[in-house]
């Protein structure tokens, strides 16, 4: 069974895979007047493409999600299941995202406000609802969240701070996946094996050039060429998923240049 | 592999692959990118190993999005100017091109030493030496019709001998002279006539991005308000001017000597108007020789009481020894009428 993790081709009614889409649209250098972003596909009038795009959003927030819910309100594992799911599919049936406007702010940070006038409603009506029901294209790993969230959540300075980490963390684990998804299949998975041993790897001391050079039987200019050719398809990924995940030009391009560094062309 | 091994990505890991897609593309040069040195006006410095040569070069990379070739042409036309003023208190370039993702660099040498801002002489005197040092090289530039337009401590270096270096030519002006001069060779010449020509290129950078760059503080009225005609020598005489005015207020002995004359050579260097400064550097350096030989200066007019102080401070031994002889000589005087 395919986790949220593993990288899906996001498609929108007709058919239209929205990844082949979106290269077409980078090939060019200028921004095309038109993008596709999930905020305006969750408002679409089409039930099939709102659905698509909330599932795009749980597929990157529901950890984020979770996490924070437990840390910030002290939920309790069940109940934090329960309010994820639950979160995700109002934000189907209720139109969440109708009252979201780029322009005043990031979508990451609604939906962490949404989130907690949601737990706050709920709180106070001492009505915790409990359909039992999942969300119909998600299978969520909770297990593996709370594995994950045993690893971070030690160095946690607050629970907003845990949410934007957690976001990043989802795009870019999202991101990697998406890498070695097309290095395999264009046959370059020696230029994603050589990234994973060195941009992957946190061990300590962090292996040099040389190191893997001899690993992988390459010389040092190869592995300098497949780091830089790995790194620039990596930015390309983030940037493909931040833009899908962005409202508006101008928030895509402060959040590229806040994660990457990067003024994206 | 195990696929499964960056579903969770740490911390260090994270960080890992932010500074990854930092890093400088150098895919088909013979440069290796070895780590970050810093962020310049215009771009980011690289510490990178020449793969041919086998030493340690920067790396200069323009984060500026070509999306004309006039630009370009106009940044790689800067690097070769830049690449001839050949002194040693200019950077060399050794080399200039375009890495796989458009953007364009320059390499020069990897200069090891500090900052103005980081690190100040304690002494006024070596001070003013390293402002003279700092004014040569300006000059040299100002002859080749360059102006730096983004002087500043920050893009001064200081060896560990005191050796002077400017930095940061990422934003200067390169006048029509600059690819006029003939050099040293007819080689010089014939290269030239290939550089895109002045009117074809759009002016860096205040008109071709519609902002002003610079520093505040340390640029100058016309350059603040983004007029590039009356931008020429007199707009570093101004910074230079700024950078004394630095130079003065960090840190100095209250028993230095009288000030006063140097903030009026700051307040020329950095009058409103182009018309009332300095006219070149030189002419500023040469104000503070005068000052460190004790000597009046154009841009201070004194007092009787300050000039006879002034010679004082200047002839002190010679004074002395006067006034001995003189008051020997009354006490002789007065001594031989009894």
């Amino acid at each position: 069974m395919p986790g949220p993790h593993h990288a899906r081709d996001a498609k929108v009614p007709g058919g239209i895979n929205i990844k082949a889409e979106l290269a077409l649209e980078l090939q060019g250098d200028a921004f095309p007047a038109t993008r596709y972003s999930v905020i305006s596909a969750a408002r679409s009038a089409n039930p099939a493409e709102r659905s698509q795009a909330i599932d795009t959003i749980t597929t990157f927030y529901w950890k984020p999600v979770y996490k924070y819910v437990r840390l910030r309100w002290n939920v309790d594992l069940d109940n934090a299941r329960d309010f994820t799911q639950d979160f995700f599919l109002r934000l189907i049936e209720k139109d969440f995202l109708g009252s979201y406007d780029p322009v005043k702010g990031r979508l990451r940070a609604f939906l962490r406000t949404c989130v907690d006038r949601m737990f706050l409603n709920q709180s106070r009506d001492a009505h915790r609802l409990k359909r039992g029901g999942t969300l119909a294209q998600q299978a969520l790993d909770f297990d593996e969240a709370e594995q994950e969230l045993s690893k971070g959540a030690q160095k946690v300075d607050s629970p907003e701070d845990y949410f934007e980490k957690e976001w990043v963390r989802t795009l870019f684990a999202q991101a990697v996946e998406q890498l070695r998804v097309e290095c395999e299949s264009a046959g370059k998975n020696l230029h994603f094996q050589v990234f994973a041993g060195y941009d992957l790897d946190d061990s300590d001391p962090k292996p040099s050039y040389a190191n893997l050079a001899a690993r992988f039987n390459l010389s040092v200019t190869d592995v300098t060429n497949y780091l830089a050719f790995a790194r620039r398809e990596f930015r390309r990924c983030v940037l493909e998923k931040l833009r899908v995940m962005t409202g508006s030009e101008e928030e895509f391009c402060r959040e590229a240049q806040s994660l990457l560094g990067v003024q994206p062309k | 592999m195990n696929t499964t091994k960056w579903r969770w990505l740490s911390d260090q890991i994270i960080s890992q692959l932010q500074a990854g897609v930092q890093f400088p593309d150098l895919t088909g040069t013979r440069y290796r990118a070895v780590r970050f040195l810093a962020r310049g006006g215009m771009g980011t410095v690289w510490l990178a190993e020449d793969t041919v040569l086998g030493r340690t070069v920067a790396v200069k990379i323009l984060e500026v999005d070509f999306t004309t070739g006039e630009l370009m042409a106009r940044l790689q036309r800067e690097a070769m100017v830049l690449a001839r003023l050949e002194h040693p208190g200019i950077v060399p370039v050794h080399d200039a091109g375009t890495l796989p993702d458009g953007k364009a660099f320059y390499c020069m040498k990897y200069v090891q030493g500090q900052t103005l801002d980081q690190s100040l002489p304690s002494t006024l005197r070596e001070r003013l030496r390293l402002l003279q040092r700092i004014a040569e090289p300006l000059a040299f530039a100002h002859s080749r019709g360059i102006i730096h337009r983004d002087l500043k401590p920050a893009n001064i270096m200081v060896g560990p001998f005191g050796e002077v270096l400017i930095m940061d030519w990422g934003i200067a002006k390169i006048g029509r002279d600059a690819l006029r001069w003939s050099g040293t060779s007819a080689a010089i010449t014939a290269e030239s006539d290939s550089l895109p020509k002045e009117p074809s290129v759009p002016e860096v950078p205040a008109t071709a991005h519609g902002k002003i760059l610079g520093t505040p503080g340390y640029m100058s009225p016309e350059q603040a308000r983004g007029d590039s005609d009356q931008i020429d020598e007199r707009t570093d005489v101004y910074a230079l001017g700024a950078i004394l005015k630095f130079l003065l207020a960090g840190d100095l002995s209250k028993k230095e000597s009288n000030l006063k004359p140097l903030y009026a050579i700051c307040e020329k260097a950095m009058a409103e108007q182009p018309g009332r400064r300095y006219s070149s550097v030189q002419e500023l350096s040469d104000d503070v020789e005068k000052y460190l030989r004790g000597d009046p200066i154009t841009a201070y007019p004194e007092g009787v009481i300050e000039r006879t102080l002034r010679l004082y401070a200047r002839h002190r031994t010679a004074v002395v020894l006067v006034l001995a002889y003189l008051m020997m000589r009354i006490l002789f005087i007065l001594f031989s009428r009894r």
